[in-house]
């Protein structure tokens, strides 16, 4: 039986009805939510394309099962990070960038950095670099990804 | 103008969805299930099968060629509104609709631009004459005396002008494609050339582009598959009862060897395909990874296709100063996509839709027609970018997986996504490439002689079995086809004597496919590494070794801009000076991409770690010159990217697999480049505007591996033939040597 699960997500409180509470978080964003920012790539927490922030950290949603979520917990997507017309810095850096090939990492590229720069105003290139270490990227686009992150950092 | 029922409104709408929180909508599905109001031609030599201009005076573009995430979306429109004097705005380009775009072959080969775009910028031009000619008449004005600013034609004079969309907007333009018309002139370019950012990127950096995998449609279902154990493998038994509590399945769906589940949720098919209890036969029809060289060296060869023969190479081998000879191997590698494929699929009155990310939804739809023994008329491909792709991966197999068992629901919308194992396990691979070669140095230190023999599989580019017709006993291809891999077996040295022979193998582990830059990125690996070797036995520097055999201007220009670029050292390599624990080289590489276009150089620096054996690639350079650049930006990032992607695939990546089955099923077992290990590129592009545009989605990649291993040599005196160049092989390689 399906039952509904309460979820906070983008700063609004939602219900989502599921047949089993250990669904992981990413399901419920992009299947009962409608969401496209996070993204399915392993399902094994490898690769971070399905990367939201809960609570400003960020975290692999596809291995987040909702049960695992409290009430108060407060999970943002890029969708919430920003928009085309007010990008977080992170997203505008990547648009100045051009920080994108096919994108599908970039998710987790946007979403991972941006939670280290809250953390670190100021992170070295081998602390960005170490903070993306288990973001993947088939592209290559990591010499722009690399870019962005710095010009960021230096607009945050 | 027919009803718009194109991905332009598609994405307009698609991109309106996510803003609240609105499930998922079926805007898209309802618009391409309406049926075209008005038949539209997709006729390769007709302008009305590549150009569209609406009453609103913009124009609509309709291309074969589909964007992979290359940012090719970005160039054909800057071709397309140059060619028509459009702003950039006032262009939007269909890309891979069966029903609505040309036939213009499969998005690979670095091809888009070089023949898609170049056959769409002769359908504008032929569009454009053509509306000039319109407003002349309408005008009064001699052809001749008008001009176009922004889809306005008007007299040169000044005076009243008139809009695109005044003179045929909605109407067919009922004309052949000029391929003599005159295109404009480079130097009034000021679109193409420019570093036009890419359309894309602001949805992609919001969560407000859609993927393939967030297509969602109207009572769609969502389907999984169950792939055996073993490669070879027969399904013996189901256990439907293994399935049978898990709420929301829909059906278990068995075809002979092709298993799959559908229901209402996607974790509940996720569930039931873990959960699914099947028997299947044993299969152990691999060869042993162990001795894969050796099985590739044994396996029966069908034909030899020789694809340079001058002079007499056997006998100037024996006359030769100094002889020399080596083996190169490049191993067995996968796609990787780090979005597994994924494809929605219905069936309405006897009609097959299908949504794919594939390549070249053309030939995909024939192959959904052959498998489901239907007309390929009603058949209907319509592309939606999907996670990079780079080459024939997963996308139309997971195609043919939703048309069966949308099938298998009475023609329900079923949406598959692959999992990560799926993917990893049944892609189809890039084969592995043995290659020996033979020269001989004359006293003088110059080449005389040079022979060579790839061991690779036969076949070329053509459509790839889907793997639910194999599995179901369905119609399908049965040849092999992995691409065009023989090109840049060649060499690109002028040598009085030469020889090389590509020896078609009957067979290869695992059915293959293209992987960027397929085959020539082998082949030239084995080609340049082997000529740093000959300019090591000639105690030549290597650049200076190459410029003394290259007779081709544009080449040595490129060398000498990338030797100025990389303040490339003159002397011979290995350097010899180097000790301590961590030791440095530089290493060169060249192509001619194959043999007739696109030339690019690559300097590696790399620094070897003589105790672990690792290797970190710290930079490259690369020189390129792929003639008229569309988009310097563009371009510069598909050079990145092929960087990154080839050091990967030299230093670290290779499948892993027993006798039954691939084991490298996760990015734990299937490791790729992270960002610690990521390089510094260095570019210089070498832009011709007089010159025809060539590709430059693939030709970098093929001058990345044997830089490395130059500069491998260089730094410790070792030469690595066998990819991928992990710590443990490096580290034997320089304990023998």
């Amino acid at each position: 039986m399906s039952k509904p699960v309460s979820i906070h997500v983008n700063g609004r409180t939602t219900m989502v009805e599921v047949d089993d509470p250990d669904m992981p978080l990413l399901y419920a964003l992009r299947d009962n939510l409608g969401l496209h920012g996070p993204r399915f790539g392993c399902g094994l927490g490898q690769c971070g394309a399905c990367t939201v922030h809960v609570d400003g950290k960020a975290v692999r949603s596809c291995v987040t099962p909702l049960s695992t979520l409290s009430p108060g917990q407060q999970v943002v997507t890029l969708e919430g990070l920003g928009s085309s017309e007010q990008p977080h810095p992170v997203q505008k850096a990547f648009m100045d960038e051009q920080a994108v090939q096919c994108g599908y990492c970039i998710n987790g590229m946007i979403m991972q950095p941006a939670a280290l720069l809250a953390a670190n105003r100021n992170p070295s290139e081998a602390e960005i670099r170490q903070a993306l270490a288990n973001n993947l990227c088939r592209c290559g686009t990591h010499v722009r990804i690399l870019r962005a992150v710095k010009r960021a950092a230096a607009n945050i | 103008m027919f009803v718009d029922t194109t991905r332009r409104t598609f994405l307009r709408t698609g991109g309106s969805l996510i803003v609240g929180f609105a499930l998922a909508e079926s805007l898209p599905s309802a618009l391409a299930r309406a049926p075209v109001a008005r038949p539209k031609t997709v006729a390769t030599d007709e302008v009305d099968g590549f150009v569209a201009i609406g009453a609103d005076g913009r124009a609509t573009v309709y291309s074969g060629k589909v964007d992979l995430g290359t940012g090719v979306r970005t160039a054909l429109t800057q071709m397309a509104a140059e060619e028509l004097d459009v702003p950039l705005d006032h262009v939007t380009v269909i890309q891979g609709d069966t029903a609505l775009t040309p036939d213009q072959g499969p998005s690979y080969g670095s091809l888009s631009i070089q023949n898609g775009g170049v056959q769409i910028r002769q359908a504008a031009a032929t569009a454009r004459k053509h509306l000039l000619d319109l407003a002349s008449r309408r005008l009064g004005v001699p052809a001749g005396d008008l001009s176009v600013e922004a889809g306005v034609v008007r007299p040169k004079s000044g005076g009243n002008g008139i809009g695109y969309g005044d003179l045929i907007g909605g109407q067919d333009f009922t004309l052949k494609v000029d391929k003599d018309v005159t295109t404009k002139e480079p130097a009034a370019f000021r679109i193409v050339g420019q570093p036009v950012p890419r359309l894309d990127i602001p949805d992609k950096c919001t969560g407000r582009f859609t993927y393939m995998q967030d297509v969602r449609l109207d009572g769609m279902l969502q389907g999984r598959v169950v792939r055996p154990p073993a490669l070879g493998a027969t399904l013996q038994d189901v256990d439907e009862n293994s399935v049978r509590d898990i709420p929301g399945l829909v059906k278990v769906v068995r075809e002979g060897n092709f298993l799959g589940v559908v229901a209402r949720s996607e974790w509940a098919a996720i569930k039931a395909a873990r959960s699914l209890k099947a028997r299947w036969s044993e299969w152990h029809g691999l060869p042993e990874q162990a001795k894969l060289w050796e099985h590739v060296r044994n396996t029966r060869v069908t034909k030899d296709d020789v694809t340079s023969n001058v002079g007499n190479p056997q006998e100037a081998q024996s006359q030769g100063a100094k002889r020399l000879s080596a083996t190169y191997e490049f191993p067995i590698q996968t796609h990787g996509s780090i979005g597994p494929s994924c494809a929605i699929a219905e069936i309405r009155d006897g009609k097959l839709t299908c949504w794919s990310a594939s390549q070249a939804t053309h030939n995909l739809r024939k192959q959904l027609a052959a498998m489901l023994s239907m007309p390929a008329e009603d058949v209907r491909c319509i592309y939606v970018e999907g996670s990079g792709c780079y080459g024939r991966n997963g996308h139309e197999d997971a195609a043919a997986d939703a048309a069966l068992l949308s099938r298998a629901v009475d023609g329900q919308p079923v949406r598959v996504q692959w999992s990560r194992q799926d993917e990893h396990g049944w892609d189809p691979k890039g084969p592995p490439t043995l290659v020996d070669l033979r020269a001989a140095l004359d006293e003088k230190g110059a080449v005389v002689a040079w022979e060579s023999e790839f061991f690779i599989p036969e076949g070329a580019g053509g459509n790839v079995a889907l793997v639910a017709a194999e599995l179901a006993a369905l119609p399908h291809e049965t040849a092999m086809s992995p691409g065009n891999i023989i090109r840049n077996s060649e060499i690109p040295y002028t040598i009085p004597n030469i020889r090389t022979v590509c020896r078609r193998l009957a067979e290869t582990p695992f059915k293959p496919s293209w992987i960027r830059t397929p085959g020539r990125l082998q082949n030239t690996y084995a080609n340049e590494a082997f000529m740093d070797e000959l300019a090591a036995a000639a105690g030549a520097d290597p650049l200076d070794f190459r410029l003394r055999h290259l007779k081709d201007p544009r080449g040595e220009e490129l060398l000498q801009r990338l030797a100025t670029l990389a303040r490339w050292e003159r002397r011979p390599s290995p350097r010899r000076d180097a000790g301590g624990g961590t030791v440095r080289g530089r290493g060169l590489s060249y192509v001619k991409y194959e043999m007739n276009r696109t030339y690019v150089g690559a300097v590696a620096e790399v620094e070897v770690d003589r105790d672990s054996g690792r290797i970190r690639v710290p930079r490259f350079f690369v020189v390129h010159d792929c003639g008229q650049v569309i988009n310097p930006d563009g371009l510069r990032n598909q050079i990145e990217g092929n960087v990154v992607q080839v050091v990967s695939r030299t230093l670290i990546e290779e499948l892993a697999f027993d006798r039954s089955m691939v084991t490298s099923l996760d990015w734990a077992s299937y490791p790729i480049i992270t960002f610690p290990d990521v390089p510094e590129v260095v570019i210089e592009l070498i832009d011709r505007p007089q010159e025809a545009p060539w590709g430059a989605g693939e030709p970098s990649g093929a001058v990345i591996p044997a830089a490395i291993s130059n500069a491998v040599f260089d730094a410790t005196g070792v030469r690595l033939r066998g990819a991928p160049y992990r710590p443990a092989r490096v580290k034997a390689a320089m304990g023998s040597s």
